[in-house]
C-alpha cells in the first residue's frame, strides 16, 4: 500500500447556522481545503462524502454528486459514505484506501450535516436510525437513554459519578472558548451541568452533544507527491475500524465499546506506537459517559479510571492527554456527518501548530476516534507530524 | 421512526409471546431470534425457543424526554433485561416508582401498548416488563 498525507483541511463554523443551506456549508469547508492544500481543484480526481441523514432531516440525498457539483468538481466520481456519526470518518478512510491503493493520487473528503431546517423531534428521531428500529427504538429508546444504560453501568461498576461525567463537558467546553468554529464558545462549571435539566438519567442536557450545521474537508495525496507539493502536510499512519452488535444490549460488557478497542489496538500496531505517544486526540464524546469510556477504551486510561482522569484535569490542555481540544461534540457541535471530518481538521491543525489558543507544545502524534450509534461502528485514525 | 403495518404484523411471533431462538450447537439463546449464530457461524444450529420471558434488570434509565409517539408515557423506566435463558433485551419497566428502580431487580414480561401514534391508525403492542415478586 501507498503512503498517504493530509495536505488540505477546512471547516466552515459549527452551529445553528439558519442562513447557510447544506450547499453553503460544504463549499465554504470544500474551498478553504483546497485553498489550505494550495490547489486549483483540477488535481482532484475523486471524491468521498459522509453524510448520516439528510434524506431524513432536508429530503435531499445524492450528496456526493450534489457536493462535486457544488464545488465544481465534475466530473470526477463521487461516493457517500454512511455508517451513522461515523460517517465522516468513514469517508475519509475510504479516500485513505483510495490512495493507498494507488488508484489515485489526489482526493478530497467532505463531511456535512444540516441539522437545524428540522425540528428538535425530527432531529432526534433522524438519528435514532443509528440503533435498532425493531428492538431498542420501537421500545421507546432514544439515544441520550442508550448511553444512559453505559453510564448506570460504569458507575456501579467503577464507581463513576456524575461529577466525573459531567468534568468532561466542563473540558470541553473551556476548550471550545478558544476555536472560532465552535457552536458554543463559553465556559460552564460541574454545577451547571449537574443542575441542567435531566434527559435520561444519569444524563442531563449538558452531558449531551447538541443538534448542529456544519461542514469540514480535507484532501489527502500521495505521500510521495505530498512531500513535492508542500512542507505543510501530515501523515496518515494508521486507518483501522470496527464493527459490533447493532443493538447495545447484544454486547457482553456496557462499560466499553468493543469496537474502538478492537479499532485502537489495530491503529496502534499499524502506526507501530503505544497510546502513551498520542499527545493529542478527538474523540467521539456524544455524551460524557462516551468520552470516559473513549479515554479508557483507547488505552490512554485504565478501564474504569477514565472518569477519575478526567474530574482530576489529565485530559485538559497541559495534562496527561489533550483530549477535545476543539471542544468536542459536546462543544465544538456534532453536525453527524462532519464531525468524523472536523476531528482531522483538528488534529491536523494541532500537528501544524495552527491550533491558535489551543495549541498543544511539541505533538508529534495525533488521534481521532469516531463511533456510529452506540458503537456498533468504531472508527480510529492516528496523524503524525511532518 | 413511526412504524407501519408490515413491521409490526411481521414480528408479532416474538414481540408477543418472546419467541428468539437458541443455538444447538454452542447453547446460546438470541432474543430476538437470529437466522446466523455468530459465535458458530456455518456450524450452528438455530431452533425456535420461547423465552420464559423472567429475568433482572441489567441496567435502566429513566427517560424524560421522549422519541415521536411516546410522549405520553413520559418518564418512563427503559431497561436493558438480563433474561433467565442467558440474552439481554431491552423494554421498559411499568407499574413502578422510578426512584425505585435498581440493578438486580427481577422482572417479568407483560403485554402491553407501545404506543398509538403510527400512520396506519394503529395500537402498536408488545412486550414491556414488570417488578416480579
Ligand atoms: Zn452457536
Amino acid at each position: 500500500m501507498k503512503k498517504v498525507a493530509v495536505v488540505g483541511v477546512g471547516m466552515s463554523k459549527f452551529g445553528e447556522l439558519w442562513d447557510y443551506n447544506l450547499r453553503d456549508l460544504v463549499v465554504q469547508a470544500g474551498v478553504e481545503a483546497i485553498r489550505d492544500a494550495n490547489l486549483e481543484g483540477s488535481e482532484i480526481q475523486a471524491l468521498y462524502g459522509g453524510t448520516m441523514a439528510s434524506g431524513r432531516l432536508i429530503g435531499q440525498e445524492h450528496i456526493s454528486a450534489l457536493i462535486a457539483d457544488a464545488m465544481g468538481l465534475n466530473p470526477i466520481p463521487a461516493t457517500r459514505v454512511e455508517g451513522a456519526c461515523a460517517s465522516g470518518s468513514l469517508a475519509f478512510r475510504n479516500a485513505y484506501f483510495a490512495i493507498a491503493s494507488g488508484a489515485y493520487d489526489t482526493v478530497v473528503v467532505g463531511g456535512v450535516e444540516k441539522m437545524t431546517d428540522a425540528s428538535t423531534a425530527e432531529a432526534v428521531t433522524a438519528l435514532g436510525g443509528a440503533g435498532d428500529q425493531e428492538w431498542e427504538l420501537l421500545q421507546g429508546a432514544t439515544f441520550p437513554g442508550l448511553y444512559a444504560l453505559m453510564a448506570r453501568r460504569h458507575m456501579l461498576e467503577y464507581g463513576t459519578t456524575e461529577e466525573m461525567l459531567a468534568a468532561a463537558s466542563v473540558k470541553n467546553h473551556a476548550n471550545a472558548v478558544h476555536n472560532k468554529y465552535a457552536q458554543f464558545r463559553r465556559e460552564i462549571t460541574i454545577d451547571d451541568v449537574l443542575n441542567s435539566k435531566k434527559v435520561a438519567d444519569p444524563l442531563k442536557v449538558l452531558d449531551c452533544s447538541p443538534i448542529t450545521d456544519g461542514a469540514a474537508a480535507v484532501i489527502l495525496m500521495d505521500l510521495d507527491k505530498a512531500k513535492q507539493h508542500t512542507d505543510n502536510y501530515v501523515e496518515i499512519v494508521a486507518s483501522a475500524q470496527a464493527s459490533d452488535t447493532l443493538a447495545l444490549h447484544d454486547r457482553e460488557s456496557l462499560t466499553e465499546i468493543r469496537a474502538t478497542k478492537i479499532a485502537a489496538s489495530e491503529a496502534y500496531k499499524q502506526a507501530g506506537i503505544g497510546p502513551e505517544k498520542i499527545g493529542v486526540a478527538e474523540v467521539h464524546d456524544c455524551f460524557t459517559i462516551a468520552e470516559v469510556m473513549a479515554v479508557e477504551d483507547l488505552g490512554f486510561f485504565k478501564k474504569g479510571e477514565g472518569g477519575k482522569a478526567t474530574l482530576d484535569g489529565e485530559t485538559k490542555i497541559g495534562g496527561k492527554i489533550a483530549v477535545n481540544t476543539s471542544g468536542g461534540l459536546k462543544a465544538c457541535g456534532h453536525p453527524v456527518g462532519a464531525t468524523g471530518v472536523k476531528q482531522i481538521v483538528e488534529v491536523a491543525w494541532q500537528l501544524r501548530g495552527q491550533a491558535e489558543g489551543r495549541q498543544i507544545d511539541g505533538v508529534e502524534y495525533g488521534l481521532t476516534h469516531n463511533v456510529g450509534g452506540s458503537g456498533a461502528t468504531a472508527v480510529v485514525h492516528i496523524l503524525k507530524r511532518r | 421512526m413511526k412504524p407501519g403495518l408490515p413491521l409490526l404484523w411481521r414480528r408479532t411471533k416474538e414481540r408477543y409471546n418472546l419467541i428468539g431462538s437458541k443455538c444447538e450447537s454452542c447453547g446460546t439463546h438470541y432474543m430476538p431470534g437470529r437466522a446466523v449464530c455468530p459465535k458458530c457461524r456455518r456450524k450452528g444450529k438455530l431452533v425456535e425457543h420461547k423465552f420464559s420471558g423472567k429475568g433482572r434488570i441489567y441496567s435502566y434509565t429513566v427517560v424524560r424526554v421522549a422519541p415521536e409517539g411516546y410522549e405520553y408515557f413520559v418518564p418512563y423506566v427503559l431497561a436493558i433485561i438480563n433474561l433467565d435463558e442467558g440474552a439481554k433485551i431491552t423494554g421498559q419497566i411499568v407499574d413502578a416508582d422510578p426512584d425505585k428502580i435498581e440493578v438486580g431487580q427481577k422482572v417479568e414480561m407483560v403485554f402491553r401498548k407501545i404506543h398509538e401514534d403510527n400512520p396506519e391508525g394503529l395500537i402498536t403492542y408488545g412486550f414491556k416488563f414488570k417488578l416480579a415478586d
